[in-house]
């Protein structure tokens, strides 16, 4: 009985594990679908870019006339801009073709991933008397307060949202970060929206800033029609980006020309992926090429916490597991022998051969083993399903990238409101 | 030689404990000649048998008494085959089982022996009748045989109506009943009973004894180790087996 017990036991805890396993994988496939597209195999991506290397910090430039300044001398400054995410390298617009055109590759869609930051606040004017040659530049995040020099009491805010650059004529392709999106309202991107300013919306993020089609979004300071509002197609996950543009506009407004952070590539099969990923290092040697996977060691937050318990301790939890149910089966079985001496022995002297002995007690062992195993399959499939059902939700988080000191990331929430930054203000002349 | 001075006795034909399929031959049951087991210990070996010579006929009624240590259990456990003598030889029916093969000793356990101990030694898990069917599982028997065997025996012993019970259901002596009927199953050419009434009480005893009577009026013959006198009392022969050696007591 007690055998039968640790072996349910230990039967049912390696499903648990392998159901939690089955389970992570699957939300980390779901949850990492809209970072990565669901029919997407593989992505291409410029390569990191080096510390000090890149378009460094991103800058506010404010002309002389910029703003309105009122009577007791506050200037008013508003500004957005859209900028590339500095630690990321961008990959010329014939990276596309060049992936399309390799063999096993059914679909390749380019991106271009942006930040649009805007700059909204107040800065008192300077001090009377002050030798503007002389003014000191303002130390950075000091703006709000006094600052050295005398020169304090602003107040600003920095907003920003992440925008992606999606080339239109391929936006209803089964790879991409598009494709496991839903319209909500209005509808998607299409080839006609090419060179148009119109954007389609992350609903979450139309929804948190109260925006619906028909009304205008201010990215990269134009103004853009808001014509759709999309939905991921997975109930845990958010998707790729706050703001959708036609590619060549996010090119355009972006001064980046004729370039995409990342193509999204589909294989034409599962067993393709190697030979695919191994020709696509091949053309494209600086770029870096990831498969799901290994964009699920980068991304952060619970979904790798989750993967990595599961990876690591799940497999050695079902290995300790099984050795010390099977060591006490061994041991209680032995114990049970033990005690049953007597038995076996009367056994013996009613005529029993040791081979009949030896086959009862392997049979009793046996059938001790199987109920203990049903038993365990049975306690597993309830396990699991609990589970299930108190099963957390993971997340996704894209690897940090500081724009501006803040982190700004596909996928991501990360939005900041009256964050002093760091920001170059030129001074009136 | 303790030599037997026993009439052998044929039981009832068919309805007896001896199979009817069993023929007896003019050799005697037991023959022990200079038999000696020693036993490996700590403290060097430990002789449990120090050259015997018996001979028990069939149908006797045998009483082995003497001191503890004094190796009757040892002798018991080579009559009833489930040891080898370390020397000397050991025939049953006329056959050398001194260094027979532990199969061929199983088979002769399970056809020609049964055995009674003084705990009983029943299975607590099954009914009175289970337990009696175990006897008979070396046997290949059909199961309609088996189960009329079982129900023969327990007849026997008069415990037909408590086979469906437990052991723990059942006094001690109806325990030592259902281990006789379980032994008597079989069919044997001899009972071996191991301190049979060393458990129960007087009015328990002379029920087991009486069933002994009873068995042994019926052509069956009996070895029983006991200390008590009442049990040896009703013995044909009585041997004493004291520091390894046997001897004869008078009646």
């Amino acid at each position: 009985m007690i055998v039968a017990v640790g072996m349910a036991i230990a039967v049912a805890l390696v499903i648990v594990v392998d159901a939690l396993s089955a389970g992570v994988r699957d939300a980390q496939r779901e949850a990492l679908a809209s970072v990565y597209g669901v029919g997407t195999d593989l992505t291409v991506t410029g390569a990191q870019a080096e510390p000090g290397e890149g378009s460094g910090m991103p800058q506010f430039d404010f002309g002389e006339d910029a703003g309105s300044t009122d009577e007791d001398g506050t200037t008013t400054l508003s500004q957005s801009r859209l900028m590339p995410d500095i630690a990321r390298g961008t990959l010329e617009a014939s990276t596309v073709d060049a992936a399309a055109g390799i063999d096993g590759v059914v679909a390749a869609v380019g991106a271009l991933s942006l930040t649009n930051m805007t700059f909204d606040g107040e800065l008192p004017s300077p001090p009377s008397g002050a030798d503007e040659s002389a003014r000191p530049e303002p130390a950075e995040g000091d703006a709000g307060g006094p600052a050295a020099g005398g020169f304090g009491g602003g107040s600003f805010g920095i907003d920003s949202f992440s925008v992606l650059g999606i080339d239109a004529a391929a936006a209803t392709q089964s790879a991409g970060p598009l494709s496991s999106t839903a319209v909500e309202q209005g509808r998607g991107l299409g080839s006609a929206d090419a060179g148009q300013r119109v954007a389609a919306l992350d609903a979450s993020y139309a929804s948190s800033e109260g925006l619906s089609v028909g009304d205008t979004i201010e990215v990269g300071s134009e103004e853009f029609s808001v014509i759709g509002v999309l939905s991921s197609t997975s109930s845990t996950a958010d998707t790729a980006a706050d703001v959708y543009i036609p590619l060549d506009v996010a090119q355009e407004l972006s001064g980046l020309g004729e370039a995409v952070s990342t193509v999204y590539v589909q294989a034409a099969a599962a067993d393709a992926i190697g030979d695919v990923r191994s020709a696509l290092e091949e053309a494209l040697p600086d770029a870096a090429v990831r498969s799901q996977s290994e964009l699920a060691s980068t991304v952060s937050s619970s979904l790798s916490g989750a993967s990595a318990l599961i990876t690591t301790l799940g497999t050695w939890l079902s290995v300790i597991v099984l050795v010390v149910a099977v060591a006490l089966a061994v041991l209680f079985t032995m114990s049970g022998i033990s005690r049953r001496t007597r038995e076996l022995g009367t056994l013996k002297a009613i005529g029993w051969s040791n081979r009949r002995i030896v086959g009862q007690v392997t049979s009793e062992s046996v059938v001790q083993a199987v109920i203990g195993g049903v038993g365990g399959v049975a306690i597993g499939l309830v396990g699991a399903a609990v589970v299930a059902l108190i099963a957390p939700t993971i997340s996704a988080e894209s690897p940090a990238q500081p724009v501006g000191g803040m982190r700004a990331g596909r996928g991501s929430r990360a939005r900041t409101r009256s964050v002093r930054s760091c920001f170059r203000r030129t001074p009136p002349s | 030689m303790a030599g037997g001075a026993a009439e052998p006795r044929r039981g009832p034909a068919g309805g007896g404990v001896m199979d009817a399929t069993q023929s007896r031959s003019a050799a005697p049951l037991y023959r022990l000649t200079g038999v000696t087991k020693s036993f490996a210990g700590r403290r060097g070996g430990v002789q449990g048998l120090a050259g015997i010579d018996l001979e028990i006929d069939h149908g006797d009624f045998v009483a082995i008494q003497g001191p503890t240590g004094g190796g009757k259990s040892t002798l018991l456990q080579l009559l009833g085959a489930l040891d080898t003598p370390t020397s000397g030889e050991v025939e049953f029916e006329g056959a050398s089982v001194a260094h027979a093969s532990p199969g061929a000793l199983a088979k002769i356990r399970a056809a020609e022996i049964g055995i009674v101990f003084q705990a009983f030694n029943l299975i607590p898990t099954l009914t009175a009748a289970e337990n009696v069917d175990m006897g008979l599982e070396p046997l290949r028997l059909t199961r309609s045989e088996r189960d009329g065997r079982v129900h023969d025996a327990l007849t026997r012993v008069g415990l037909a109506e408590r086979a469906s019970h437990r052991p723990g259901e059942l006094s001690g002596g109806q325990q030592q009943r259902v281990a006789i009927a379980r032994a008597i199953a079989k069919r044997p050419r001899v009972l071996l009973a191991d301190e049979p009434t060393g458990n129960l009480d007087e009015a328990m005893r002379d029920d087991i004894l009486a069933v002994l009577d009873a068995l042994h009026a019926e052509g069956l013959t009996l070895i029983v180790v006991t200390h008590d006198s009442a049990v040896a009392r009703r013995a044909r022969r009585r041997l004493r087996l004291e520091a390894g050696t046997v001897s004869e007591i008078g009646l």
